[in-house]
């Protein structure tokens, strides 16, 4: 009788183990794909980025033969003398054919308006070159760049070019002349922004996102962390404090515009804080990241053991001396992650920005908290909406830069977990 | 790690102290806010004035026209914007907000005109519209196709059926949302213009004005008229994606982007910078700068902005605004512009 039992469960049991095999498989296979698709998706968006953006990091630049003429420049007066007269000067001496007046205002727009500044940056550095002659790189006009990139396509009507045919023969004349090179792109990293595309740069925004970060940084993380050590350790059990736990998960999922609109109606109509300014943007960004960095130091605070707390308490440590010689220690690695995922967050932020002002056209790089100031994403936004084509690829490069900052940052995350973390 | 903690607060508390003691109390820059359409011509003006003159490049926010004016007319104080930047003339209604906030003396300047394109991508066909035939493709309701003054929800689904002389495509227009400048000119200058083609309805506006802006202004709902969001560039490249769908956006953008897409002509005239300029071109719109008198002198160089931006190398037909879209004003009424704002003339309230 129990004989035949036996037999039949293990006859049960094979009969559906190929089912069951089945079935694993199955399941890994769709969780394989599921990662598959992701993987996708990702790569394709960094492609699609990494090919329309990466030749904004060389322009185009124009070899030009300046002639720092004395009688133009006055060595007491360099500021407001007639750079661009100089560098147009330099330029038609490059096609000594061209008479018309029409024409020659058509070659002095190949150079860009950029070159009289970077002349003007030479002779005010090094005053002694005046009255040589000099051979200076200087940036060419954004549709000039888009052509010998390709961008502006040779193929259509001349109508229909931004760059007319006359243009294109004097580019190819230049770059037959080895006049005309693609080179490292600079102004993109040094410059604030500009409404030339061939002069702006991420500089300005890259030091508003620092200085944003910084605030956001030195508010949030003792903030949160002092929240966290309090309802973790010493705050009492009750209905208030369950109230506050739950309002601080639910703070963490608003929607960050809300933020902004709080930021708008506190900090600048109640407070009078300057509008646009990196501190305003830091306090704004802090009020968002709290519930992030109090929910993560709470978890890490969680995860040190009891036994440690009981070790401490019972050599005779008191409370305080608990919390700051033993579980904070312990528990920084894991609130540190979480301060670094919060700064992630923030630092790709713009909605709440946009109602404190800081979607905004700055050219001057922010030297202080109250500066005036933009954010790398906010600059990405202000760029895509901007007609001409050149600031296409220049928006994409930006995203590259950002990208890149974001991966840093999470990277540095799992690199202090990896190495301070304690498991028990 | 105490003494971490210790010096983290007090970071923590010099920051809030310093919060606190930087209240908005001097400014060095001009602050500008106002309509995304003016942004891209302020803002050249801006990096010009910053770089030729030895005042800090002002500062520029693209918050649209509405936002921007209400904004200006918040106060007068350092705290409070100095020139609005607007894609249609204040109302009345603005100015007294003004001037109950304590801003009475305004002065206007019209910089240029700005012209509102439809265009298509250059892989399909030119379309030649008028405002009657917009109107009847894209109102909500239209008076029956069988005749009578009936309105019925819009029947029609190619240009075909519209006028038989467009071609037989499905009607998908992309334009921008209700919340843009440049919908509110659009819906004004042709949907209002192309349904008094009609006579019922024209009858209407002298009898019931409500309902004659509700049957005018409506756009359909059913699909054809999709909103595409405020961003130009993004209906540009749909548009290229697309070529059946046609697009609604500013000139600039045609100006840009020639080689990929082509603009309709709209009652036989073809949106041109000729066109625009001398007014034949129906969809056009003048675009103002608005600047608070009382900032003048307080916040350093207002009144060599104003200069900058109404200089002949800026706002000519030659300038280097014109290079970035804008379409300039004719000659003369360019020296009275000059000349109103070097004086600056402040809007006398009973013009409106």
């Amino acid at each position: 009788m129990s004989e035949n039992h036996q037999i039949s469960t293990m006859d049960r049991v094979s009969v559906g183990l190929a089912a069951r095999y089945r079935k694993e498989r199955r399941f890994r296979l769709f969780g394989i794909s599921a990662i598959v698709a992701s993987l996708l998706f990702l790569a394709l968006l960094l492609a699609s980025i990494t090919a329309k953006g990466y030749t904004a990091f060389r322009q185009t630049e124009v070899l030009l033969d300046v002639y720092l003429d004395p009688a133009v420049l006055d060595v007491h007066n360099l500021a407001t003398a007639n750079y661009a007269a100089l560098v147009r000067d330099a330029a038609l001496a490059l096609f000594p054919q061209v008479e018309s007046r029409q024409d020659k205002r058509i070659v002095g727009k190949l150079i860009s308006t950029g070159a009289a500044y970077r002349l003007q940056d030479l002779v005010t550095s090094k005053p002694e070159l005046i009255g040589s002659t000099r051979p200076i790189w200087v940036p060419a006009d954004d549709e000039v760049d888009m052509f010998v990139k390709g961008h502006i396509p040779r193929d259509v009507p001349e109508a229909e070019r931004r760059v007319s045919d006359k243009q294109a023969s004097w580019i190819d004349q230049l770059v037959a002349a080895d006049r005309l090179k693609l080179k490292f792109n600079t102004a993109f990293f040094e410059a604030g922004d500009s409404r030339e595309p061939e002069l702006a740069g991420i500089r300005g925004a890259a030091a508003g996102s620092m200085f944003t970060l910084a605030i956001t940084l030195l508010l949030s993380f003792p903030v949160g962390v002092a929240a966290a050590v309090y309802l973790e350790e010493f705050a009492p059990k009750n209905r208030w404090t369950d109230l506050i736990e739950v309002n601080i998960n639910n703070l963490a999922a608003i929607p960050s515009i809300v933020f902004g609109l709080l930021g708008l109606a506190v900090f600048l109509n109640f407070m009078n804080l300057p509008r646009s300014a990196s501190l305003v943007g830091g306090l704004v960004l802090t009020l968002m990241t709290l519930p992030t960095i109090i929910i993560a130091s709470r978890a890490s605070l969680k995860s040190v053991p009891p036994s440690i707390r009981e070790a401490a308490l019972g050599v005779g440590a008191s409370k305080m001396q608990t919390i700051s010689h033993h579980i904070l220690p312990l528990a920084m690695p894991g609130m540190m992650t979480g301060a670094i995922i919060g700064m992630a967050r923030a630092l790709g932020e713009t909605a709440p920005l946009l109602m404190i002002g800081m979607v905004a056209f700055i050219v001057d790089v922010p030297n202080s908290f109250s500066d005036p100031a933009t954010v790398l994403p906010v600059q990405i936004f202000l760029w895509a909406d901007s007609p001409e084509r050149a600031f296409v690829e220049r928006t994409s490069a930006a995203i590259m830069i950002l990208l890149l900052l974001l991966l840093a940052m999470n990277a540095a995350a799992v690199f202090l977990r990896n190495k301070f973390e304690r498991r028990w | 790690m105490q003494k971490f903690a210790l010096s983290l607060a007090t970071a923590t508390m010099l920051i809030g102290a310093a919060a606190t003691s930087m209240a908005a109390d001097g400014r060095d820059y001009i602050s500008v806010v106002g309509s995304s359409t003016v942004y891209p011509f302020s803002t050249a003006v801006a990096e010009q004035f910053g770089k030729a003159t030895k005042f800090k490049t002002p500062k520029i926010e693209s918050t649209g026209t509405g936002g921007g004016i209400k904004l200006f007319c918040s106060g007068s104080g350092v705290d409070t914007p100095d020139i609005a930047n607007a894609s249609r003339q204040i109302k009345k209604a603005e100015i007294e907000t003004c001037a109950k906030n304590g801003v009475t003396e305004i002065v206007e300047v019209k910089v240029g005109y700005d012209g509102i394109v439809l265009a298509n991508s250059k892989k399909s066909e030119q379309f030649k519209l008028s405002r009657k035939d917009l109107f009847m493709a894209l109102a909500k309701e239209v008076p029956s196709p069988e005749g009578g003054d009936k309105l019925v929800a819009n029947p029609y689904k190619t240009w075909k059926e519209v006028n038989d002389k467009l071609p037989a495509a499905k009607i998908e227009v992309l334009g921008p949302p209700p919340t843009s400048g440049t919908r509110d000119a659009f819906v004004e200058m042709v949907m209002d213009h192309g349904c008094t083609a009609f006579e019922s309805i024209k009858a209407l506006k002298s009898k019931d004005e409500k309902q004659f802006k509700a049957v005018c202004q409506t756009v359909r709902e059913d699909g054809a008229f999709i909103e595409a969001g405020e961003n130009d560039n993004l209906i540009v490249q749909k548009l290229e994606a697309n070529p059946n769908s046609l697009g609604i956006f500013g000139f600039s953008f045609l100006d840009q982007n020639a080689d990929k897409i082509q603009a309709s002509s709209i009652d036989g005239q073809a949106p041109t910078f000729e066109t625009i300029a001398d007014g034949k071109y129906p969809v056009s719109r003048p675009l103002f700068i608005y600047v608070k008198k009382a900032h003048v002198g307080v916040i350093p160089g207002i009144a060599e902005y104003l200069t900058e931006f109404t200089s002949e190398r800026a706002w000519s037909e030659e300038g280097y605004l014109a290079e970035k879209g804008l379409i300039p004003s004719p000659k003369n009424e360019r020296k009275t512009i000059a000349a109103d704002a070097k004086a600056l003339n402040v809007i006398v309230n009973n013009k409106f």
